[in-house]
């Protein structure tokens, strides 16, 4: 049903088929130095990408123009249908509540239990306490940490906090969860348990693209990978492998 | 706003003033300090005010009339003078009158005197709502017929009028810089409470937070921080204004010649108006502060 309405809507707008649909998109930092050049990306609804690259290729730079966080010089940038080289201040909120976002520091309030951080998200979106009280224990179950809800992050292990950032992420069921670094503070076992949820969530329906320079994570898990050198894709391979020149 | 979203930036706001317990010492110490201060020259100001205006309303000009005036055009004066808006009331003084309340003065040197010395000296005694307005009255006065002779103190009204401006400008000048000391002082300590919370702000519009969502709770922590930090002075000064004014009558008789106003005519209007600056500081300051962190 769901991909039926999908395909109808993707005749009358061709930007609906995609999650991400950057076209020539480039940024230059104030100072002059070029942080992405033409970057040509799209990434269909349901797909799970990584965005490899070393120290400075242009990662972050990429994730922040994908939250509108920056705007990009020039190109076209699509995400979730927002065109985001137009959007106005007033609609960004309601265009970031179309994704989900981790980071490799978690980015927890350090002040509230893990049900609190999961349900600020919810009340962000101005669901009502009733639609909290039914969706942040299913999340939390989902994660793994139902057990845990009235710990405070700093009572949480690393890969512990990770999972309710994701929970955090994913409680408004976002259409795309962009995920920077995830596993960057993490050992390897806790690697292995983010990435395991971040494949379930994506099976579930939501397009997951994660941004790393962890080689060893990209090529266990054999999936599509596009490598930014420079501030320029220099490969976009299906079951592609990443060598991490740090 | 939704009903939801009203109650949580109430519960948030509150919940900020106590999470960050020397932020809001701190902010509302500034505020008290700075009201306080404000409060001082506010009382001390209108009583100067009070004084000169008691001084003003014994200023008057005192219009004589002609030898052969008659007893209508003395009326038609005075209806006159009523319509005058420089003319606070009058009283007419006829000419026994003036001599009743003359040889009092004189004493048994009045005695002396068979007839009434000033026989063409019944008056209308003027008292103005302005003093800065005495000329214009007289010389409005000069051209009325029947009027002989005006009788003003230029003197006592131009240095009246000058207190009075003065102590307006010198009163503008002290709100001026209180306002923007406590508006420098509140920034600062606003700014300084903010980034500490600035990571919770940048969360927020990573989730996507409105700017309205985000802004509301600090908003009404600044204005709640503002009313605690004008009620404290404003208690204070209620009760010090009584004690000051009671000691100084008390214990210094030389200055009995100062009428204090009650403690109620002042607070009437500077308690309304502190907790207005109060609110306004703590609005302006979280407003403006807060919008610094939302361009994320």
């Amino acid at each position: 049903m769901a991909e039926k309405k999908r395909k109808k809507s993707a005749e009358s707008n061709p930007m609906s088929e995609y999650a991400i649909y950057l076209e020539d998109v480039s940024k230059t930092f104030s100072d002059g130095v070029p942080a992405l050049s033409n970057i040509n990306l799209r990434v269909k609804h349901g797909e799970f990408v990584f965005i490899v690259g070393v120290s400075g290729a242009g990662k972050s730079t990429l994730i922040k123009l994908l939250l509108r966080e920056l705007k990009a010089d020039s190109g076209t940038v699509f995400v979730n249908g927002f065109n985001l080289m137009t959007i106005k201040h007033g609609r960004i909120p309601k265009f970031r509540r179309t994704l989900g976002v981790v980071f490799q520091d978690f980015r927890l309030l350090k002040d509230r239990n893990v049900y609190e951080n999961v349900a600020f998200a919810q009340r962000v979106a101005q669901k009502s306490e009733s639609e909290i009280r039914r969706n942040v224990p299913s999340m939390l179950s989902l994660v793994g940490l139902a057990g845990k809800y009235k710990a405070k992050p700093k009572q949480l292990a690393g890969g512990e906090q990770q999972r309710v950032a994701l929970a955090r992420a994913l409680v408004n069921q976002p259409k795309l969860l962009l995920a920077d670094e995830p596993t960057g503070n993490l050992d390897l076992y806790n690697t292995a348990e983010i990435m395991k949820l971040l494949e379930t969530i994506n099976e579930k329906g939501t397009t997951v693209v994660v941004v790393t320079h962890n080689d060893k994570l990209v090529n266990d898990m054999k999936k599509r990978v596009v490598t930014i050198k420079q501030g320029m894709i220099v490969s976009d391979a299906e079951n592609g492998g990443y060598f991490d020149e740090d | 706003m939704k009903i939801r979203t009203f109650f949580y930036t109430i519960e948030q706001g509150v919940v900020g003033i106590f999470k960050n317990k020397w932020f809001s010492v701190a902010t509302i110490a500034t505020i008290s300090a700075c009201l306080f201060v404000f409060g001082i020259f506010y009382a001390i100001a209108f009583n100067i005010a009070n004084i000169v205006q008691k001084a003003e309303e014994n200023v008057s000009v005192t219009i004589f009339f002609d030898e052969d005036i008659t007893e209508e055009r003395i009326e038609e004066i005075g209806e006159i003078l009523s319509r005058r808006s420089e003319v606070g009331r009058y009283e007419y003084v006829s000419a026994e009158q003036a001599w009743e309340d003359f040889s009092v003065k004189l004493g048994e040197y009045a005695e002396g005197f068979t007839e009434n010395p000033l026989e063409n000296c019944a008056n209308y005694q003027i008292y103005l709502n302005d003093v800065s307005k005495q000329n214009q009255l007289v010389s409005y006065l000069e051209g009325v017929e029947g009027v002989r002779k005006i009788n003003k103190s230029d003197f006592t009204a131009d240095t009246l009028s000058g207190i009075n401006l003065v102590l307006v400008y010198v009163f503008i000048g002290i709100i001026l810089i209180l306002f923007a000391v406590s508006i420098f002082l509140i920034s600062n300590t606003v700014t300084m409470g903010i980034s500490v919370r600035k990571e919770e702000i940048t969360i927020m519009k990573y989730i996507g937070a409105t700017d309205f969502f985000v802004r509301a709770p600090f908003v009404f922590e600044g204005m709640m921080l503002g009313i605690i930090g004008s009620a404290i002075p404003m208690g204070l000064l209620y009760y010090l204004y009584g004690l000051a004014t009671e000691l100084i009558s008390e214990k210094f008789s030389f200055l009995s010649f100062l009428k204090f106003l009650p403690a109620l005519d002042i607070f009437q209007y500077l308690i309304p108006f502190s907790l207005l600056i109060g609110v306004g500081i703590g609005f302006v300051g979280s407003f403006f502060t807060v919008r610094k962190h939302l361009r994320v």
